[in-house]
């Protein structure tokens, strides 16, 4: 088991032939993932890879190849349209890897996310979703991940998710599905929705959670983890050393106003029972040791 | 990207939001006409000279004067013009003044607070009054939080006009500035949505003693992220309010913001860079900056990143911290290479490399005959570049 996507996910790429888009469609498709459309306004009729069947709009990719996962690789003044065309298409999962959206255009999307019940964003300004051995929709590098579980990943960071599979793998210790939620001040699916899924996930043992300054969504994880979840967790938070008011690369990534500290976010997953690993470099240990206990 | 408060007024201007006359000024000469040109088209003598940097507190800093007449505008402004301006925002070295804003005085019967930001929780722009004008904000929310009242804006609909009334009461006008207050905060709101703003502060937003709402203050910052579709901020941004290294790395394209400390750092992931950091002040260290080239930055965007480092007088460390997803690791060593034969290598350096081509990269570095420390993981790393610049310092 898994959550978001698995071996049956038909994934579609809209900004397929963009550099980008062609590059890392290509690389999830050699790790095994099921590519089956992709979408160009104007391209429509061509192929991708000589395999792909190529459309114009999300609507006809989903009537003709029943994508039901999508894969936004489209520049930042155009991704927030392509979101609004795929939750208009009805695409149960869409997964937005822009980074540099404006937030404006993030607000009117979400207020049309929030108007319906079929579609879920993840992202933007994210690594993507991988269920190792099954499917890769993004852009992490495939070879750091370990099949069959028993671990869940959900993070703000790309970089610090590979260094905690990467940490995990090192150790013998599989993952079930790897989540990154973007690094943005209003995205999609956030640490509360995905902690759902994983509670429910009869195949993950245990969750890594990896937040970092700004907001106040770790603070929500957490008020979930102590009244509902449970399995072990280990954290960490990123910006300790994060100076106020300063954007640390993340447009999300920022202490506004004395909150979104990283002293607040560690005392609320502690208060919730998550052990805090000291370092990003104990993230894997800490999971181990708690796995042999229970 | 910040912008001053003369700027934010004529954003002001064209969104409809009162504000009084005002004219800005950069030499002592423009500040006096200024001050003529208000008097005469008032006929009131009281003008207000006000120094422009981006940080606020400027009042209690001794950086806007209220005086009678031009000629002591005049006094005022080569006072202000050239001060070196300390607030609670600047930090002890404050910030030169080089710009003015000579306005109109008004005759206020109260101060109140209005700003509308982003709440993160609710995804939706708030709109902030207080009754605690003029007063640090933060200090109202940390110790009267009640005196903070909210409303969330549907991006839907708008600021609704309801919504206004309803802050209006809350703040206790009256008669015609209960209107005025309606439309200038659903002008606010209009403003922050089309020009892609994360913060519009008004503070104080005045009631005058006829019973007119206007912004005596604008504080207006901009989303980086929108820069794309307001060319015009090209025009408005001032590099002086920032930071020399900081500019070069926007050219760049590169994240980066200066720190105190003495050990350069070089990471790829923002998420990653900030631990970096953490984990050099975890094992005693402090960090210079924050750097993150990005997931698929190029041979020339990491030389120039290393190059800003190395030509930081503060550094007597480096750490190169990479996890290669799609940045592949004989990049990172391709530049650093690169930018340190050009400028030499004459502080510690300490590599870790992982992921994508590594061996390739690894080899490169070896090769080099640079005198480079690898390390195995971002603990070993923070622990090895730490120990070498403590013993450099002997």
């Amino acid at each position: 088991m898994s959550i978001l996507i698995d071996k049956n996910t038909r994934v579609l790429f809209q900004g397929i032939t963009g550099s980008a888009g062609s590059f890392h469609a290509k690389q999830c498709m050699e790790y095994g993932t099921t590519v089956v459309s992709g979408v160009t306004p104007g391209k429509g009729g061509e192929k991708f890879e000589n395999t792909v069947p190529i459309f114009d709009t999300v609507a006809a990719a989903v009537r003709e190849t029943g994508a039901n996962a999508t894969c936004i690789f489209v520049p930042p003044p155009f991704a927030a349209d392509s979101i609004l065309e795929a939750i208009d298409a009805g695409v149960p999962l869409i997964i937005c890897i822009t980074e540099g959206i404006p937030v404006t255009d993030m607000i009117r999307v979400r207020r049309v996310l929030d108007s319906q019940t079929k579609s879920r964003l993840v992202g933007p300004n994210c690594p993507g979703v991988i269920t190792p051995g099954e499917c890769k929709i993004g852009i992490m590098p495939g070879h750091i991940h370990t099949s069959g579980g028993p671990i869940g990943v959900i993070s703000r960071s790309g970089t610090l998710t590979y260094e905690a599979v990467g940490q995990l793998t090192a150790l013998g210790i599989g993952q079930t599905t790897c989540v990154g939620i973007g690094g943005d001040p209003v995205n999609g699916t956030d640490f509360v929705d995905l902690l759902k899924l994983f509670n429910a996930d009869g195949k993950t043992e245990g969750l890594i959670m990896i937040g970092e300054i700004g907001g106040g969504a770790e603070e929500l994880g957490a008020e979930y983890i102590k009244a509902h979840f449970k399995k072990p967790v280990v954290g960490f938070i990123a910006g300790t050393t994060a100076p106020p008011g300063k954007r640390m690369g993340h447009a999300g990534a920022i202490i506004s106003g004395g909150k979104g500290t990283a002293s607040a976010k560690i005392q609320a997953m502690r208060e919730a029972g998550v052990h805090m690993a000291a370092t990003p470099s104990e993230m894997g240990t800490t999971m181990a040791a708690l796995l042999k206990k229970s | 990207m910040n912008i001053h408060e003369y700027q934010g007024k004529q954003l002001f201007k064209k969104y409809g939001v009162p504000t009084l006359a005002g004219v800005p000024a950069f030499t002592v000469d423009e500040a006096e006409a200024a001050a003529t040109k208000l008097i005469a088209d008032s006929g009131s003598d009281v003008v207000v000279v006000k120094a422009q940097i981006h940080a606020g507190g400027r009042g209690k800093g001794g950086g806007v004067k209220v005086v009678r007449g031009a000629a002591a505008a005049r006094e005022a402004a080569s006072k202000i013009l050239g001060m070196q301006l300390i607030t609670h925002q600047t930090g002890p070295e404050g910030k030169k003044v080089a710009r003015l804003f000579v306005e109109a005085g008004a005759a206020i019967a109260k101060e109140y607070y209005i700003a509308l930001v982003l709440d993160r929780e609710t995804r939706r722009v708030a709109v902030m009054v207080s009754t605690e004008g003029g007063m640090d904000i933060e200090e109202v929310a940390a110790h009267t939080p009640e005196k903070i009242l909210r409303e969330w804006v549907d991006p839907a609909i708008g600021f609704a006009a309801y919504q206004g009334r309803k802050l209006a009461f809350a703040l206790g006008l009256t008669g015609g500035a209960v209107g005025e207050f309606t439309k200038l905060a659903s002008a606010l709101y209009d403003l922050y949505m089309k020009e892609d703003c994360s913060l519009v502060e008004v503070n104080p937003l005045v009631l005058t003693k006829d019973n007119h709402v206007l912004a005596l203050d604008a504080k207006i910052n901009l989303d980086d992220n929108a820069f794309f579709r307001h060319k015009e901020w090209n025009e408005w941004r001032d590099l002086t309010e920032e930071e020399p290294t900081e500019i070069v790395a926007k050219a760049a394209d590169l994240s980066y913001v200066q720190l105190d400390g003495n050990i350069g750092c070089l990471v790829n992931g923002a998420g990653l860079a900030m631990s970096t950091m953490d984990i050099i002040k975890h094992y005693g260290g402090e960090p210079a900056n924050f750097l993150d080239v990005g997931g698929g930055a190029t041979k020339e965007a990491v030389t120039k990143a290393f190059t800003i480092i190395l030509t930081s007088k503060d550094v007597k460390g480096i750490f190169v911290n990479i996890f290669g997803g799609i940045m592949k690791c004989d990049t990172i060593a391709e530049g650093v290479i690169a930018a340190t034969k050009e400028l030499g290598l004459t502080v510690p350096l300490v590599v870790r490399l992982e992921g994508t081509n590594v061996e390739r990269g690894r080899k490169m570095l070896d090769e080099s005959g640079l005198a480079i420390t690898s390390a195995t993981t971002m603990a070993d790393g923070a622990q090895k570049i730490v120990a070498l610049v403590q013993q450099s310092k002997g």
